[in-house]
């Protein structure tokens, strides 16, 4: 079960694109150059994207439909 | 595993750009494709495409800590990536960047030219023997050293932030991204 999935945090993003690459699924994109976004529905919640982010913009954030 | 691309390999780029600019000057011209085409691509629509998927230096960066299996994990600090920094190193590059286009408009009009390659703005280091071809105007080879000046102070100040902080910490200010990222935002406003 996927507990968690990456969120970021758009006012940092610098729209690099080294989540992108470092995302397994390729859940990330960059949303018309202005900042990285996460599928949700994609996303297996790993953490490389906010292991390899060089302003640590993204977290991981336990996935809304785990919440009780 | 994720699928390669041709993409994937030019990190190998820099490597080329530099050895080029090594033995013959006149290849520091090239460098222009790096400061040109991501202009290009986000004024027409395409985001930071160029960062995303064909910066060969964002490449370089990303691949040297992994086959070194270096353990830079570190964020940088927040004021590296705040905006007041970013635009601030972008004003200042391009104030560089104007520097050298007035270095090379000097040269234009009758002023000696100076084969020493400035790093960090400051440091002048011979590079005479890259000035191999001498039939060509002299600002044309100015503009060489010029550039290939800030293309390889920018490469080292990359490595510096790259060893000390996490891999890509250089695409969090470089002057290109913000200036790409200040582009889409201000179309996408």
């Amino acid at each position: 079960m996927i507990r968690k999935n990456a969120v970021v945090d758009k006012d940092i993003c610098v729209s690099c694109g080294a989540c992108m690459e470092a995302c397994p699924v390729g859940a990330i994109k960059t949303i018309n150059g202005c900042y990285a976004d996460v599928d949700a529905a994609k996303c297996v919640g790993c953490g490389l994207c906010s292991r390899t982010c060089p302003t640590g913009c993204i977290t991981l954030i336990e996935r809304l439909d785990m919440k009780k | 595993m994720k699928k390669k691309h041709w993409y994937d390999y030019l990190w190998i780029w820099p490597i080329i750009y530099f050895s080029l600019g090594f033995f013959n000057i006149l290849f520091a011209w090239l460098g222009m494709i790096d400061f040109i085409v991501p202009i290009i691509v986000a004024s027409v629509g395409g985001g930071k495409a160029f960062c995303n998927r064909y910066c060969g230096r964002g490449k370089l960066f990303a691949i040297i800590p992994r086959a070194l299996k270096m353990k830079n994990r570190k964020v940088a600090p927040a004021w590296m990536y705040s905006k007041y920094f970013r635009y601030g190193f972008l004003a200042f590059f391009m104030t560089m960047f104007g520097n050298m286009i007035y270095q090379t408009y000097l040269v234009y009009g009758g002023a000696s030219l100076k084969t020493v390659v400035k790093l960090f703005w400051t440091f002048k280091v011979p590079w005479q023997w890259a000035y191999t071809v001498t039939g060509v105007p002299a600002w044309i080879t100015q503009f060489s050293y010029g550039f290939y000046s800030l293309m390889l102070t920018s490469t080292l100040i990359g490595l510096v932030v790259m060893a000390l902080y996490r891999p890509r910490t250089w695409c969090a200010f470089c002057p290109m991204g913000t200036m790409t990222q200040g582009i889409c935002k201000i179309k996408n406003h």
